[in-house]
């Protein structure tokens, strides 16, 4: 027999050898593929990295666990194009640092709640989803309202975003805690924050404070609003 | 452990020299039928990894024999079953709205569609059957802000109320209270003539100085009567139907500073012929004109 298992087992460093071998097989294949990420990212215009507001509410949303329940992936399937709108694109999350996939929906998928609707909506559910939606297992979050938003932290925020490869400039870090404000208070002008952050939603619940409510209203309002289908050609949603 | 291999005297089988307190592991081979799977599994696999997209190259990646993409197959899915819709949808899509209901068909359709669509996008707010939420208006009722006829319902869902897009229904109501058009005594005078319109009178409350505050500040929108105004969403107040409250303190908090709700323009989301079974379905909920 020209191989034996006893070979192995007797071998400390013939063992050692072949598990490097089986191991390396199984990191080429996970690792391989990230040198060409680049060609999965659809060509598609609009996807910008988050204010700072959306992006303390995306840490929010990470923090009370809403991802345990609800998804930020439309998946290629017909009855979920039809329910949620257009499938999701890699490019729609390229900034997220972690992603929001996955297919756990014990609560509705959330990648294009944008806009789906009003901000008052967001805030009374949030506080206390049942007093909307009935049936809703999903529970109070209205401490939320209550807990003033620290955001002493912005600029590192933003710079550790910016290693992870969020092409946030230089600007975007000195005016982080302007663009909260701007944001977050519907009296502050908001026209230097649209224009570098197209899109963003302003959340204010409540007058002279910035709330952590605010911050995550803020973020559920721009999911999945970046890109505009009605402009993007099939061309620019290939692989 | 011993690492003798012997024949194991019970079975015949030839163990594999790993003895643990006396017990010994013994070398059977594994069944046969159970390689055979694994065996065919394997190829399986292998031929899987040539049919479909499989493996990252440097440009780009193996597409597959078949080249198969789930997006593709998705679109295609969502288009036969459009296609299948298509005799009622272009229909509805090429009818003024308030046609529809004289065919009995395509209403049955609009009503159907407008119902499941209903469920997924304006539920949340609206409630089951558009029995309203507190702060967002009951459909179910003949109490309409911005009107209730066909077309206004179309239009109010297709462009939202203050939505942000240039045709949504927009009002702003002052902030009398928040920014000081009236005292805090003024405003509590003029909800006792709130009151007073809605039916139900305080006793000894001063109607006449409550009247001429509310002809000053109130009338232009709401009407001498209380009657609203559906051209700036102005609630009409015999109707008892309250989108903040009723009570004398709710009144006071909408004056001093009041909310006003937004609803979006569907027209981002849904197509025409969709927006006109909702406004169909809506119609048909108990309060359509």
């Amino acid at each position: 027999m020209a191989f034996s298992h006893a070979i192995v087992e007797k071998n400390a460093f013939v063992l050692i050898a072949a598990t490097f071998a089986v191991l390396s097989i199984g990191g080429a294949v996970e690792i391989i593929p990230l040198f060409t990420i680049h060609t999965t990212v659809e060509a598609v215009k609009g996807v910008r990295p988050y204010s700072p507001l959306e992006l303390i509410g995306r840490d929010i949303y990470i923090r009370e666990g809403c991802y345990l329940c609800h998804s930020q992936q439309i998946r290629s399937l017909r009855d979920e194009v039809e329910r949620y709108g257009h499938y999701s694109l890699a490019a729609e999350s390229m900034y997220d640092h972690p992603f929001q996939w996955g297919s756990k929906r014990i609560g509705p998928d959330v990648a294009r709640v944008g806009g789906k609707y009003s901000n008052d909506w967001q805030y009374a559910h949030l506080k206390n989803p049942q007093a909307l939606v009935p049936e809703s297992l999903m529970p109070k979050f209205s401490f939320l309202a209550e807990t003033k938003l620290d955001y002493s932290d912005i600029e590192m925020k933003l710079k550790v975003q910016r290693l992870l490869g969020t092409p946030y400039t230089d600007e975007d870090i000195a005016n982080a805690r302007k663009d909260i404000e701007a944001q977050a208070d519907a009296s502050v002008d908001a026209t230097a924050l649209l224009k570098r952050y197209p899109k963003a939603v302003e959340a204010s619940g409540k007058t002279g404070s910035v709330t952590e409510m605010d911050a995550l209203v803020a973020y559920l309002q721009v999911l999945g609003t970046m890109v505009n289908f009605a402009d993007t050609s099939e061309e620019q949603l290939k692989q | 452990m011993a690492l003798k291999i012997e024949k194991d005297a019970l079975t015949g089988v030839e163990s594999t020299g790993h003895s643990w307190d006396g017990i010994q592991e013994l070398n059977n081979p594994l069944p046969t039928w159970w390689l055979f799977i694994w065996g065919v599994c394997i190829l399986v696999a292998l031929v899987q990894f040539v049919l479909y997209p499989s493996f990252p190259g440097l440009r780009t990646y193996w597409h597959g024999t078949t080249n198969y993409s789930s997006r593709v197959d998705a679109i295609k899915a969502v288009d036969e079953i459009q296609a299948s819709h298509a005799q009622y949808v272009t229909k509805i899509a090429a009818m003024p709205i308030t046609e529809i209901p004289k065919n009995k068909e395509l209403y049955d359709y609009a009503l159907l569609s407008g119902k499941v669509t209903f469920a997924n996008n304006c539920q949340p707010c609206h409630g089951v059957a558009g029995s309203g939420r507190p702060g967002f208006p009951v459909l179910a009722s003949d109490a309409w802000l911005w009107g209730g006829t066909l077309d206004a319902l179309q239009q109010t869902i297709t462009y939202g109320i203050r939505s942000g897009h240039p045709q949504a229904r927009d009002s702003q109501m002052p902030r009398f209270g928040a920014d000081g058009i009236l005292t805090p005594a003024q405003i509590n005078t003029v909800a006792e003539y709130v009151e007073f319109l809605e039916g139900k009178p305080r006793k000894g409350a001063d109607l006449v100085a409550a009247k001429q505050l509310f002809m000053d500040n109130c009338s232009a929108c709401h009407s001498p009567e209380g009657n609203g105004n559906r051209d700036v969403g102005a609630p009409r107040y015999h109707d008892r139907v309250f989108l903040y409250g009723p009570d004398y303190d709710s009144v006071v908090r909408q004056v001093t500073n009041p909310r006003m709700g937004v609803m979006p323009a569907w027209t981002y989301r849904l197509d025409t012929p969709t927006i006109k079974s909702v406004a169909l379905y809506v119609h048909s909920l108990g309060g359509g004109e």
